[in-house]
């Protein structure tokens, strides 16, 4: 267990924004509400050129969240070691807010899938993706945040629910927990829970970080609704209420906007900041 | 009972597998369909990392085509790291050894054009000398100069008219290809990878100092392949294209 | 060529290529100048980012994909082997055309 201080982050509670190159003359030029952005750790590990130029000038105006997307953290396998030192390696330069990833898999026999896929919540994968952790704080030298996961499918072996999976990783570990509010709603709507218990279940003590992405809402083989978790649009109105509800609860928290698919102009996503911003706002410090 | 991420694996790249036993849409119902969401996302977010790589490709073949194509592809060549900038190194020598497209001869120069401006893009900075450093050497030992060169370098050699073929399909206004071997030296001055073509004792020359040969030698080399080969044209485009770091004697590392 | 005569030649193209060079900006202009540069375009050269969302667009997973005749090759009429076998119609030889 490393550092187990009690804030879980040095995000400032406000709006951040999830970085997009073709925002860098927006988001350098603008008085927006944002404070800070945050950046998917893989695409900063090219050996140099403009993607580690542009963020080495934003990081000195802007407080920066290094969101790791690839490192399969619920893996049955080994972590990729090489994988890990690229993540200390960018943190060690960059010295990031906020470091964190996910609880879920995407690399399996070398093969790395480009998704983030689901893991069962049993003993052992629990004690799996603790281990996991405990190297990742290890090598990289800082405490991380790990953030719950959209879901489309239920295990039956699954013995925790992911509450009480979350809060047990944390506790063992160390670590503290970004709590995707959308990911709740979407995998609520997608497993049929209540949403509202979720939150009411989750141990918000430990959340450094919270985001907040637009879905999409098709059906499954029955006609139940299944919500696809795109990030290419708006948050939804539910989304925003229920974010109201999370921060009552959990009071002020940094909050990300996430929009990466159809990426729209910058004011749109300045926009959607102004909302969380607003949202933050009506909640006692 | 327990689903391995083995099965899962598998299943997800082959839709004909069944979907794996033990998945549910938590209500006991059978996952079914909603298996299909991770099939989707794998599937369509790699085939979408290849048309941002290779967009001459994706523009050649056009969209229904290259969707085809990326899909056969992606499953035997699935990324081996998550940084997915790196992908599709091995798309160039998929597009040669695919049958059903060697009479599109010129696809794999182009899509290996088109890796060698996204390896360029972002291979490591590296400080270049002033033009002047080269007037600082004594004139008489200019030829023995050995030269390292920035790491943003790439030459493309083929026999088609690949950065014609490249520039008609991204660059509004070019004109058709008409035909002819293309050699393309590739320099980032700064951040932007810039396409020059070059002739054939050009590439020799550049060959030759990638082999770290003397300046001598390689203008010897260049003109033994290019008989009007123009040092002062070569070295001008490296000196412009910022992509000489090092001048060194000797063959010292 | 003697090497006597290789050494001016050599010195007599590198100076020929440091006086083709353009003579440097001021530092003022070469900041203002980065900063241009640091935003870029979209340049087509970045390739692929990462990605932590789903879609909801449909994979097929069609394996039996055969090609349509389809997209901008069927523009171009370039002989169908780079040694100039199986030429389709008649085109130019297959001459390095090219500067310097």
């Amino acid at each position: 267990m490393l550092d187990n201080s009690p804030r879980f982050t040095a995000l400032p509670a406000a709006p951040g924004v999830g970085y997009k190159p073709q925002h860098f003359s927006d988001v350098m030029n603008d008085a927006t509400p944002v404070e800070w952005l945050e950046i998917h750790a893989e695409n900063y590990m090219g050996d140099g050129g403009r993607p580690i130029a542009q963020l080495r000038h934003l990081s000195e105006k802007f407080a920066i969240s290094v969101h790791g997307v690839g490192l399969s953290i619920g893996g049955e396998g080994a972590l990729d070691a090489d994988h890990l030192v690229r993540l200390k390696t960018l943190c060690d330069w960059l010295r990031p807010a906020s470091f964190s990833e996910h609880l879920a898999w995407s690399t399996h026999d070398s093969h790395y899938l480009n998704d983030l896929l689901p893991l069962p919540y049993t003993k052992a994968t629990l004690s799996r993706v603790a281990d996991h952790i405990d190297q990742v704080q290890e090598v990289v030298g800082r405490q991380m945040l790990l953030e719950n996961p959209s879901s489309y499918l239920a295990f039956d072996e699954s013995t925790y629910a992911e509450t009480e999976f979350l809060d047990e990783v944390a506790k063992r570990t160390g670590c503290g927990l970004l709590l995707d509010v959308n990911n709740v709603f979407v995998s609520a709507t997608n497993l049929q829970i209540d949403p509202y218990a979720y939150i009411d279940a989750f141990p918000v003590a430990r959340v450094g970080e919270i985001h907040l992405g637009g879905h999409d809402e098709e059906t499954d083989d029955h006609g139940a609704p299944l919500l696809i978790d795109s990030h290419g649009r708006e948050v939804a109105d539910p989304v925003w209420t229920l974010l109201d509800h999370t921060l009552e609860r959990a009071g002020p928290r940094p909050i990300l906007i996430e929009w990466d698919t159809d990426v729209p102009e910058w004011a749109a996503l300045a926009e959607e900041a102004e909302r969380a911003a607003t949202a933050l706002q009506k909640v006692p410090a | 009972m327990s689903v391995s991420q083995t099965a899962f694996h598998s299943a997800l790249l082959d839709a004909s597998q069944d979907v794996p036993g033990g998945l549910s849409d938590g209500l006991g119902q059978p996952a079914g369909s909603r298996f299909a969401v991770y099939r989707n996302n794998v599937a369509v977010s790699l085939t979408e990392a290849l048309e941002q790589s290779f967009p001459a490709i994706a523009k050649l073949l056009g969209p229904d085509n290259f969707k085809g194509l990326a899909g056969i592809f992606l499953r035997k060549h699935p990324p081996d790291t998550p940084i997915m900038m790196h992908y599709g190194a091995a798309f160039p020598d998929f597009l040669a050894g695919f049958e059903g497209l060697s009479h599109i001869g010129y696809l794999p120069d182009v899509a290996q054009l088109e890796q060698a401006l996204r390896t360029s893009y972002h291979a490591a900075d590296a400080d270049p000398i002033a033009a002047d450093a080269l007037q600082a050497v004594d004139p008489d030992r200019l030829g023995e100069l050995r030269f390292d060169l920035a790491p943003a370098l790439r030459l493309v050699r083929s026999p088609w008219p690949i950065h014609q073929i490249w520039a008609y399909n991204l660059e509004p206004g070019a004109p058709k290809p008409t035909g002819g071997a293309q050699n393309v030296l590739i320099l980032r001055p700064e951040f932007d990878p810039q396409m020059t073509p070059v002739s054939d004792g050009c590439a020799a020359f550049i060959t030759a100092l990638q082999r770290r040969t003397t300046l001598a030698e390689a203008n010897d080399l260049a003109v033994a392949e290019g008989g009007d080969f123009d040092l002062s044209h070569g070295l001008g485009l490296l000196l412009s294209g910022q992509a000489i770091t090092r001048i060194t004697f000797g063959d010292a590392p | 060529m003697s090497k006597m005569m290789k050494t001016v030649a050599i010195a007599g193209a590198v100076t020929a290529a440091i006086a083709a060079q353009t003579t440097g900006a001021t530092a003022g202009s070469k900041e203002k100048c980065y900063g241009v540069s640091l935003a870029g375009e979209n340049g087509c050269a970045a390739g692929a980012g990462t990605t932590c969302a789903g879609t909801s667009t449909v994979d097929y997973q069609g394996n039996a994909w055969t090609l349509v005749d389809a997209g901008t090759c069927a523009e171009i009429e370039l002989p169908a082997m780079a040694d100039g076998t199986e030429r389709k119609g008649s085109l130019e030889e297959l001459d390095r055309d090219l500067p310097s």
